[in-house]
């Protein structure tokens, strides 16, 4: 007798939904689509409601328009980059509260997936930051001295340079948009396999023992809070970095 | 010797596949794991010594969680890589 008789679903098929409109298309529309389109509309709506009414004294949505704008001022801008990383405020807003509202929806209930778990959009987000970072470095250095100055750290031994330069070449222009997207999806992944795991084991425990599924359920609560503050965890961070990067673009170090 | 002999040679594979997988990506969490051991409780002894820092240690701290926390995912990845 097998009481555990887990089947767990293969890993591919907690992430590919089929298409729901426009089949077969390059525009064809799944649940990871409709995810986004409700993060795009949340994102939009906060601002565009928060801002409509504006009273001395807020109230309502802008309340929480404001909110949202003053923490990443306060614990993103002006930490990083300082004073003159306020034109990039509304760039960073936006990017923080796209991405959590598209990985809040890995805790909601009857839709329990983040979207962020496909590789397409952390990867796009990731290359538009890239963009923007060299973007504003050759602006504000010039294109030699922003890319001398981030191949050729200074203060290193002459002699090291053979090492450190292609080091440096790779982890600034190569590895950081990569391991921005990595870092996004993969825990987004690890998030969901985890809640998926809990879940059926629950449910197998549930099916066969009844009393069993306590712990598991238990957990698989406990789980689901953590996953919300991982999903504003992971939003945060990843504007963090782009706000590291573009700062680190705008003022060379020394 | 003789077990390995008689299984399918496609089978065998997917079994070291599996545990290819599995101890890679527990290799991959253990320098990572003791790292964010070191930044987290390096940034509580900070916030304790200097409560008013304490903001921008947080940030601060996140941001090395962040960067520690890129190689035990890359170990993550290469797991899913590798589940057969």
């Amino acid at each position: 007798m097998s009481i555990l008789a887990l089947d767990f679903p293969p890993v591919s098929h907690l992430f590919e939904w089929p298409d729901i409109f426009f089949d077969d298309t390059i525009f064809a529309i799944n649940k990871t689509v409709l995810i986004y389109f409700a993060a795009l509309i949340l994102t939009a709506g906060l601002f565009f409601f928060g801002s409509r009414n504006k009273g001395l004294v807020p109230s309502g949505l802008q309340h929480v328009a404001e909110g949202g704008i003053e923490f990443v001022e306060e614990s993103v801008v002006m930490q990083t980059i300082g004073p003159e990383g306020k034109k990039f405020l509304p760039f960073l807003t936006t990017l923080f509260f796209f991405i959590f509202f598209s990985n809040i929806f890995e805790v909601i209930p009857f839709v329990q997936f983040p979207a962020n778990s496909r590789m397409a959009v952390p990867i796009l987000l990731a290359m538009m930051v890239w963009v923007i970072y060299n973007v504003v470095g050759i602006q504000s250095q010039g294109f030699v001295k922003y890319v001398v100055g981030s191949i050729f750290p200074p203060g290193v031994p002459k002699a090291l340079y053979i090492l450190v330069a292609p080091i440096e070449f790779f982890s600034v222009f190569i590895i950081r948009p990569l391991s921005l997207a990595i870092r996004l999806w993969a825990n987004m992944v690890a998030g969901h396999l985890l809640l998926v795991t809990f879940a059926v084991l629950s449910a197998t425990l549930w099916s066969s023992t009844y009393i069993g599924a306590a712990l598991p359920f238990t957990a698989l609560v406990l789980f689901t809070g953590f996953e919300a503050f991982v999903a504003a965890l992971q939003a945060f961070i990843f504007t963090i970095l782009t706000a590291v990067y573009i700062g680190g673009a705008l003022h060379p170090e020394h | 010797m003789s077990i390995i002999a008689e299984t399918d040679p496609g089978e065998f594979l997917e079994g070291l596949k599996a545990i290819g997988a599995g101890l890679g990506y527990g290799l991959a969490a253990i320098g990572p794991g003791i790292g964010i051991g070191i930044v987290v409780g390096n940034a509580i002894s900070a916030m304790a010594r200097q409560p008013e820092s304490a903001g921008t240690v947080r940030t601060t701290m996140f941001l090395g969680i962040a960067f520690t926390e890129a190689l035990a995912l890359i170990g993550f990845v290469v797991f899913i890589l590798l589940l057969p």
